[in-house]
């Protein structure tokens, strides 16, 4: 190991350091009141590493191979750091009010953002098998964080269950791709899929490996646990499932599907096309009844990641561009409504049923018109900026010559409005009944607010995140 | 100054931003400022507007007060009208000072009802000023979300109903033509409107899953863009959003809806599907023209058998947006020249008319035909003016319906004798409707009991009526006022469009399909 291979993964050594560090004092000194602290630093120290990540150069390939920090994964580093920042300043009053903020809670999301980072940074399957294990067992343990709660086991046990499942096939079709390409590496696959179609084996691996990624963003038919995790996780967990491992896989799904096997669109266009429209299908109808916002949210999750896999699978530079668009704007969309959903309290308990959303506007107008914003753009009704990014995501598509999935996809985006608009019905048309307990910590103030802005400020400047997303994916398409 | 059309399409959100923010309470001074601050914002709009009027030159048919900045993703924020554009957004900021003075009488958050008939405004202006095509797409899908509140909040009794319809309607129409816009910039390489207009779409035969598509590309794109604008027109069959919407809408929601929104339908048209698709146009003009004429027997017939009047003025102006879509698809100047005459005409007869239901709702506070009779007895004004925009809507000679229906008959004559022909019913319906709707609400004794203390109308909705009634009169004897200025942009159009048509072949599976 060469000190330019220690350089490139530099930052990763220094977040497992602190982690390791923090995790030795918490336990000497056991003292749970410094939790807030501890999850305030760390949060800025993922904000520092950010940083960080966002202005080191372009490193290229490191460690044996095993690593890539180009421009892609940095794209993606930095919004996984950012996200994940925003959770855990938005969760501490969340965690504090149930009593679950001890001090192992930021460092256990720590120890899943090292895993993303490594995930989307990787330049072999096995580093990439390794990070996708560390984020997973990570969240498994913050699902079930809540102990004394069946739901949340449950939710912890379910995610585990099938995510070892996913797991497996992602492992299988690893091994079948080692045995018929002859490596693990990207590049080493890549010259392989060079020579001609692919090969029955290393066709199966593919379809397993995709299987696997599916898996983990939560693309239909591979969705199932989503929505029951989702409902019983703690909600700051909800919050991060939802915004910065889904980054992750998205990143690690292009990165397997135009690096290593980037010469071999033809093959796996057609299986990530129907993985988008089935997602978005299901997404946009199964969200229609639900009553629960965090399972609403899950489904809307499914809808949006089929929309990022439409980018995908243009298989073009446009194409991935627009796919980290969407994933940065779909994050910022996720953490704002989820700023909200924390706060909702009723009698002094969590109270996620989406009828306690009705009159909100009449007792909290601001809030309201911050969600209004929010509900809009997820739907990628204009002027919101939620609408550049499936108008970028369609582009893409069309550009390819995929228009029968673009019209698909704006007929899955009219469904999905639908529920969207439901959440303004009731909250500027609907009926008072129980409503919620008034008031909003301030950091979740700040961030819905942020957010709603964010998407109104963003369709008149969105301060060059599109020009760094094209130079992200043209480092990714060789 | 270089950034009129800016200037005057965000003044309204400017002011709708100072309101939302800066006006607190709901207490009664807060309610009369808001209302004061939206009248002013909408009239400064106005005034600064007439500097564009005045400074437009209608001899020259390209885009004129144009302005172009780098914007997002590639696109441009670029701006511009042309003689088809320019009186649409005259009766825009001209229309919406009434609209605000129309609610004065609202009390229920009037606040946010000020701020969203402003943005409303700005989204409005803007469809007609934007000359990108995404900037287009997101002023014309943008007002969905004002128009919704404005029914979902203060509407009538069955409103969420019909402002989710409304809603998922326009915008499934809409989202298909998203879809052709990203195709065109594909085909095209910008989405610069002026650039698009001169560039040709390829209309070779194409095969679609084993059907053949004569026209090819610019069928597509045509039939895209007609499902938004068709929706939004509205046509028959796709207009059942449309009596829901304004039935349940409040009054101010019901006058924009009719006298402004509907009108970006046929803009589109004009816009985009005549000169941008002339293949396609050329194709299927003759299904427009025959839906049309569906459109406006079948609706006047449906009008005739109401009970609500707001639904009887929905029907009606169904039937008349049905001249408009004949007359822009019969595509010679009469017809266009007409088909504009006509939606600016309609813009202030139609505003009118449900300004004038406006006011014997806030008195009796029902639409029912059946709850009115003999108002003529204790409101003569009131049963003056609604005499005067019956007959136009009826198209007398001497108010403005009658030029524009007059003109787009004339037009759709000489390309279809039977459409014009079979048309002509639509003016005696009409007739029928509007009058007979006139006496049972106007004429007759002052039977019943509850309408023996309505008062006449008050100074307030007297001052709205006069500029719509100066306007219905004096285009309706002085029609050059609007073809003068029209008239060579239309001129151009058309003839654009009969060079582009002289030389195509459809080949033989089209002759057969046409006939």
């Amino acid at each position: 190991m060469t000190s330019a291979d220690l350089e490139i993964i530099l930052p990763e050594i220094v977040l497992a350091l602190y982690a390791m560090g923090a995790l030795l004092i918490g336990v000497y000194t056991r003292q749970d009141g410094m939790a807030r602290t501890l999850t305030m630093l760390t949060a800025l120290v993922m904000v520092a590493v950010a940083f960080w990540v966002g202005v080191s150069p372009d490193a290229g390939l490191g460690v044996s191979n095993m690593i890539v920090k180009d421009g892609f994964s940095r794209f993606a580093q930095v919004t996984i750091l950012l996200s994940a920042a925003t959770v855990l300043v938005l969760s501490t009053d969340w965690m504090e009010r149930y009593g679950l903020l001890r001090f192992e809670y930021p460092l256990i999301v720590t120890l899943a953002v090292i895993g993303m980072m490594i995930m989307v940074s990787s330049g072999n399957l096995l580093t990439l098998y390794m990070g996708l294990e560390l984020q997973s067992l990570a969240m498994y343990v913050l699902a079930a964080l809540r102990r004394d709660s069946v739901r949340s086991t449950e939710a912890g046990l379910k995610y585990f269950v099938l995510g070892a499942l996913s797991s497996g096939l992602l492992l299988y079709g690893i091994s079948l791709t080692y045995g018929y390409a002859g490596s693990t590496e990207f590049g080493a696959i890549i010259l392989v899929a060079l020579a001609g179609d692919l090969s029955l084996g290393l066709l199966f691996g593919l379809v397993f490996i995709l299987a696997g990624l599916a898996f983990k963003i939560s693309a239909a038919p591979f969705h199932m646990w989503t929505p029951d995790v989702y409902e019983g996780a703690p909600t700051p967990i909800t919050t991060l499932m939802a915004t910065a491992p889904k980054v992750a896989a998205m990143a690690m799904f292009a990165r397997v599907t135009h690096d290593a096997f980037g010469q071999a669109v033809n093959d796996w266009q057609q299986i990530v096309a129907v993985l988008s429209v089935v997602s978005m299908f299901l997404g946009s109808i199964a969200a229609i009844g639900q009553r629960d916002i965090k399972r609403l949210m899950a489904y809307s999750s499914i809808a949006h990641m089929g929309f990022a896999l439409m980018g995908l699978t243009a298989g073009t530079v446009a194409g991935v561009q627009a796919m980290l668009l969407y994933m940065a704007i779909y994050v910022v969309m996720n953490l704002g409504v989820f700023a909200f959903v924390l706060s909702m309290t009723r009698d002094g308990r969590e109270a996620t049923d989406i009828a306690s959303l009705n009159k909100l506007s009449a007792r909290r107008p601001g809030q309201a018109l911050a969600l209004l914003v929010l509900m809009f753009s997820l739907a990628g009704i204009p002027p919101f900026i939620g609408f550049f990014a499936k108008l970028y995501v369609l582009q893409a598509a069309v550009g390819a010559g995929l228009v029968w999935l673009a019209v698909l996809g704006v007929v899955a985006t009219v469904i999905g409005a639908f529920y969207y608009i439901r959440i303004v019905y009731l909250m500027y048309f609907g009926e008072a009944d129980a409503p919620l307990d008034d008031g909003m910590a301030p950091a979740q103030g700040i961030v819905l607010a942020g957010c709603a802005i964010i998407m109104v400020v963003g369709v008149v400047n969105l301060f060059g995140l599109e020009g760094v997303a094209a130079a992200a994916a043209a480092t990714l398409i060789r | 100054m270089d950034n009129l059309l800016s200037i005057i399409t965000f003044i309204p959100l400017i002011a709708a931003t100072i309101l939302a923010l800066f006006l607190r309470g709901d207490d009664e001074a807060a309610q009369r400022n808001a209302k004061w601050l939206a009248l002013a914002a909408t009239g400064f709009t106005f005034l600064v507007s007439l500097f564009l009027l005045s400074g437009f030159d209608p001899q020259d048919t390209g885009f004129q007060f144009v302005e172009e900045r780098e914007w997002l993703l590639g696109l441009n924020y670029k701006m511009g009208v042309d003689g088809i554009s320019i009186l649409f957004v005259m009766l825009t900021t001209f229309l919406m000072p009434l609209v605000v003075a129309s609610c004065w009488t609202v009390t229920t958050r009037v606040k946010d009802y000020m701020v969203a008939l402003l943005v409303l405004e700005t989204l409005m202006i803007g469809v007609f000023c934007a000359l990108d095509l995404i900037l287009f797409y997101l002023f014309f899908e943008a007002g969905l979300i004002p128009m919704f509140l404005i029914i979902g909040i203060w509407g009538g009794a069955n409103r969420i109903y019909a402002a989710f319809k409304f809603f998922l309607y326009t915008l499934l129409g809409s989202v298909l033509m998203l879809v052709a816009m990203v195709a065109m910039y594909v085909d095209a390489g910008t989405t610069d409107i002026p650039t698009l207009l001169a560039h040709d779409f390829p209309f070779a035969t194409l095969t679609v899953l084993g059907v053949s598509i004569p026209g090819g590309f610019q069928t597509l794109l045509w039939l895209a863009f007609f499902a938004s604008f068709a929706v939004k027109m509205p046509m028959w069959p796709v207009h059942t959003w449309l009596p829901d919407a304004h039935v349940q809408a409040p009054t101010a929601g019901s006058v924009v809806l009719a006298a402004i929104l509907l009108k970006m339908g046929g803009y589109g048209f004009l816009r985009f599907s005549l000169p941008m698709f002339p293949a396609g146009s050329e194709l299927l003009g003759p299904l427009v023209l025959w839906l049309s004429v569906i459109a406006i027997i079948y609706t006047s017939l449906v009008a005739m058998v109401q009970s609500d009047m707001k639904k009887l003025i929905a029907y009606s102006s169904v039937a008349h947006m049905g001249f408009v879509t004949m007359g822009i698809f019969a595509a010679n100047q009469q017809g266009v020249d007409g088909a504009i005459f006509q939606m600016i005409s309609h813009g202030f007869i139609s505003g009118a008319l449900f300004l004038c239901v406006g006011v014997i709702y806030d008195r009796m506070h029902t639409r029912e035909i059946d709850a009115y009779g003999g108002l003529v007895n204790r409101m003569p004004a009131y049963a003056a003016v609604f005499m005067l925009f019956t007959l136009a809507n009826v198209g007398l000679p001497g108010t403005s319906g009658f030029v524009g229906e007059f003109l787009t008959l004339m037009g759709v004559f000489q390309v279809n004798t039977l459409v014009g022909v079979l048309a002509c019913t639509g003016v005696i319906l009409s007739a029928g409707y509007a009058l007979w709707l006139y006496r049972r609400v106007v004429f007759g004794d002052l039977i019943k009991e509850s309408l023996r203390s309505i008062k006449d109308m008050t100074a307030r909705e007297k001052a709205i009526f006069a500029p719509l009634i100066f306007f219905t009169i004096l285009l309706g004897v002085y029609p050059s006022l609007v073809t003068d200025i029209i008239g060579p942009s239309v001129a151009n159009l058309v003839d654009g469009y009969a060079v582009a048509t002289a030389d195509i072949e459809f080949g033989p599976t089209l002759a057969d399909a046409a006939h």
